[in-house]
């Protein structure tokens, strides 16, 4: 996009104003220096950088956001006003679609956590609803589950709870089935062995 | 004791040199530098020692860590100088990032050797871009300049485009500024020598350099 953000939010069009301005000046007999102009530029750019890192990493793991700008130059190089601003301008795309997306992740994540408290009041309006933490934007594993109370006989009696699950299964009792599982193959095969021989 | 022994013991490193930079590259990127030291060295096998390093650094490295490495200040100011200079720093990816990039594909720092290993410890501890050079490949100091034209990296038959930023020597481009070094410039089995140079940028402080290069410089006199 070739603009400038103004202080009202709207964009000020301002294609072709390096240009404008060289004709104007040159008219005038007067030297334009742009460095000052892509310093602020850099300045710019380093600000909004810093403030698309900081969304990227509070989005991480609950939703993706747009952060990828392609590359002006094949070789590193002094760029010129333009090229600044596009990136610039790029830049700031991208810092309004990350905000725009994790605004839009907190609306899903408020709404999930509504019907999580509407499933604990009423289980049998939202029957086999299942809502994961992850859902809620909370870490770790687990979910809300609403099921009916003693199977099919619930089912028929209308008997419904939520059930919170566990959450993540624990180191220890992975490590024991990590164990357990070559212990039985070895007791297993063993006992193959011992059947063949007998 | 010799001297000279005992400086190694003390784990003594020559102080940095300052190299220059072009006048007006200086004055569109206030805070672009370049240091480098030079020390006696013999590229192989890392020693255990520094083997050892490289497993501390992994188990010290996790994903959360990567995820968040752009906001720590050196890292970020790598990344804002790539956006500066045209390049996607998700593309061609800073020093310090390319490696966690690494770790976290490899599943730990894998050893390289010396000098690589010596250089990726200092960069992954200390976050500022270091790069390796054969000294006798080195005719006088350093500098970060752009390219005049018909300028091109020896051994590379394609001329870099004019203005291209380069780590130059007083006589041509010694390699791409986070690019590819010319050919007999890179460190290889022959080399006695090492320069090893650290590209400073806005943001980073002088202090991270010296470390930086003391981190490098004494891992290698150590071997």
């Amino acid at each position: 996009m070739d603009g400038r953000f103004d202080s009202g939010g709207g964009v000020t069009t301002i294609s072709g104003m390096p240009r404008l301005l060289d004709q104007t000046f040159q008219g005038l007999g007067v030297a334009v220096d742009e460095r000052e102009a892509r310093l602020q530029l850099r300045r710019q750019i380093a600000r909004l950088e810093a403030e698309l890192s900081g969304l990227f990493g509070e989005a991480f793991g609950h939703t993706e956001v747009p952060h990828r700008i392609d590359s002006i130059a094949g070789a590193p190089r002094v760029l010129d006003l333009g090229e600044l601003e596009v990136i610039r301008d790029r830049l700031a795309d991208r810092v309004a679609e990350a905000r725009a997306a994790l605004v839009e992740r907190a609306r899903v994540e408020d709404e999930n956590r509504r019907l999580v408290e509407r499933m604990l009041e009423a289980p049998q309006d939202f029957k086999w609803v299942q809502v994961s933490r992850q859902d809620l934007g909370l870490h770790g594993c687990g979910h809300w589950h609403s099921r009916p109370r003693l199977g099919p006989i619930g089912m028929l009696m209308g008997w419904w709870r939520v059930k919170v699950s566990s959450g993540c299964p624990l180191a220890g009792r992975l490590a024991a089935v990590e164990h357990e599982v070559p212990a039985r193959q070895a007791e297993h095969a063993a006992t193959r062995k011992a059947g063949r021989c007998t | 004791m010799p001297a000279g022994a005992a400086d190694k013991r003390m784990g003594w490193v020559p102080a940095p040199q300052q190299g220059w930079v072009a006048p007006h590259i200086a004055s569109e990127f206030p805070g672009l530098g370049i240091a480098w030291v030079e020390v006696d060295a013999k590229p192989g096998r890392s020693p255990e020692p520094v083997r050892h390093r490289l497993r501390d650094l992994s188990d010290r490295t996790y994903g959360s860590q990567a995820i968040r490495l752009r906001e720590r200040p050196i890292p970020w100011a790598y990344r804002v100088f790539f956006r500066q200079i045209g390049l996607d720093p998700d593309r061609t990816r800073t020093p310090v990032e390319q490696l966690t990039l690494d770790r976290l594909h490899d599943g730990g720092f894998r050893s390289h050797g010396l000098p690589t290993d010596a250089l990726n410890v200092a960069i992954v501890e200390t976050g500022v871009a270091l790069r390796a050079f054969d000294a006798e490949a080195i005719e006088g100091r350093l500098c970060i300049r752009d390219t005049a034209p018909g300028e091109s990296l020896a051994g590379q038959t394609v001329e870099m485009a004019k203005g291209t930023l380069t780590i130059a020597d007083e006589s041509r481009p010694v390699a791409m500024l986070f690019g590819p070094a010319a050919d007999g410039l890179e460190v290889d089995k022959r080399t006695r020598r090492i320069v090893i140079a650290a590209v400073q940028v806005k943001g980073v402080p002088q202090i991270a350099v010296e470390e930086a290069l003391w981190m490098a410089a004494s891992t290698l006199e150590a071997a």
